[in-house]
């Protein structure tokens, strides 16, 4: 094996950029629609309404069964024979990742909100709110506050798991390094590198959350 | 949506023996790699709780790696890249006459990266201890070696079998990731009906199948052994 060759990597610097800015927008966005959704599937299981909790309970259990390769492959598959028409593969992805993100943050966020005591919840409807208002000025916004760093947690996650894209050819990080790698017979310098990029990535932002969760629990 | 439903083809025949080759390549990949994830795993989680800095250092730089990493970029470092690493006459049998490339390639990937999840919970099954027991054990003139084997681990252990239970369905759902180096597991043989049939909507709802059911046996074997092995009196682990 010859030397470490940075060349290889600058000469095809734009190009994995771009891998990056699809993996990012990627992680944001079906962190964005899953955490949405995991909130209205908690308060579904949090409800006193039977078939909401079932719905709910079913949903998480399901989706916590499947590898996410099966997720990815079935919506890649579906999403068109639904739709009638072509669909670009970042749709279908993005679909399916909200879809299977959303029953883990559906758990992070039911603990969060039973996390916060009863009293203020009581103290909510004594002041006149209904259950609703109560939920979405006392419970929610201390629950959010609460399981921040759980919730960045799943997303570095999330972003680790973005790189399975490879499988439907979508050009994220991953991918692009696996392409420039074979296109210039580079396997060792992009894979390190590809390696190195996620590592400092969801390090910092594991090292970053550590902090955060001291500054929270203080 | 017009779409020609035909359940039959899982069961004619090449397609159901590919379905349960399919199976057993999955099972066989997790068990091994499995294994490899607990026994590593446990070692690197006791050396993370150990007095001495060094060991510590090394053992928590293991985790942060391998946890930092996603598994499908080491999946391929594994498979492509390690062959070209190490010593030549090593990379040379390794790309030439190991038995089984991509599944070996896979287990090692799988079980050292499932390894720094396991011991993270070996770590805290250890740190829940309380520390009284340690010292009760060091009093009694076992040395801390014997502290570990006799006392600190085996408690540990029953602390943690409800997360290593999930930890082992993790590795079972993420052997799907072996598909990309070429292991015929579950998933790659249900696309493969796919490409040959057009049947996607059976070929993957037949996967999903297989998924669901081998982790509701799991998932209720494991409450049977997490019964037995409870410690009385220790937590409040009883689901409501």
């Amino acid at each position: 094996m010859t030397g470490f060759d940075f060349g290889a990597i600058v000469n095809s610097f734009p190009y994995l950029a771009k891998g990056m800015q699809l993996s990012l927008l990627l992680t944001g966005l079906s962190a964005l629609g899953s955490i949405v959704l995991g909130t209205i599937l908690a308060l579904m299981r949090l409800s006193g309404v039977r078939l909401f909790q079932w719905v709910g309970a079913t949903w998480v259990n399901f989706f916590r069964s499947l590898p996410l390769l099966l997720v990815i492959f079935w919506f890649y598959f579906l999403v068109p024979v639904i739709a009638q028409r072509q669909v670009d593969a970042f749709q279908s992805a993005l679909i399916g990742f909200v879809l299977f993100e959303a029953a883990y943050y559906c758990e992070i966020m039911r603990s969060g909100i039973l996390s916060i005591s009863r009293g203020q919840a009581w103290a909510g409807y004594a002041l006149g709110l209904r259950y609703s208002q109560a939920m979405r000025f006392i419970v929610l916004p201390q629950a959010f506050r609460n399981m921040l760093p759980v919730l960045l947690t799943q997303t570095i996650i999330l972003f680790q798991d973005t790189s399975l894209v490879f499988v439907v050819g979508l050009a994220d990080f991953m991918t692009s390094a696996v392409t420039v790698a074979q296109r210039d017979g580079r396997l060792f310098e992009l894979y390190v590198f590809c390696a190195l990029v996620y590592f400092v990535m969801c390090y910092g932002a594991s090292l970053y959350v550590k902090n955060l969760q001291k500054k929270i629990h203080r | 949506m017009k779409y020609n439903w035909n359940w039959g083809i899982l069961f004619t025949d090449p397609y159901f023996g590919w379905l349960v080759s399919g199976i057993e390549w999955t099972l066989i990949v997790s068990s091994i790699a499995w294994v490899i994830a607990f026994s590593l795993g446990s070692l690197v989680g006791v050396a993370r709780t150990v007095d001495s800095r060094p060991v510590r250092a090394v053992a928590t730089a293991y985790v942060e790696l391998f946890r930092n990493v996603p598994l499908l970029v080491q999946m391929f470092i594994w498979f492509y890249l390690v062959p070209e690493l190490v010593p030549d006459d090593l990379g040379r049998w390794m790309k030439r006459d190991m038995p089984f490339p991509e599944a070996t390639s896979a287990i090692l990937c799988l079980g050292t990266y499932t390894a720094s999840r396991v011991a993270e919970q070996v770590r805290a099954g250890i740190e829940s201890i309380p520390v009284g027991q340690r010292m009760a054990g060091l009093a009694m003139g076992l040395t801390v070696p014997q502290v570990y084997r006799h006392l600190l681990v085996p408690v540990g252990y029953r602390i943690i079998v409800p997360p290593l239970t999930s930890e082992f369905l993790t590795i079972f759902k993420n052997s799907s990731l072996a598909l990309t180096i070429g292991v015929g597991e579950v998933l790659m043989q249900a696309r493969q009906i796919e490409n040959y049939t057009f049947q996607g909507f059976e070929a993957f709802t037949a996967a999903t199948l297989i998924y669901v059911v081998v982790t509701l046996i799991v998932v209720f074997a494991m409450h049977k052994v997490e019964t037995k092995t409870r410690i009385p009196g220790y937590g409040v682990r009883r689901e409501k």
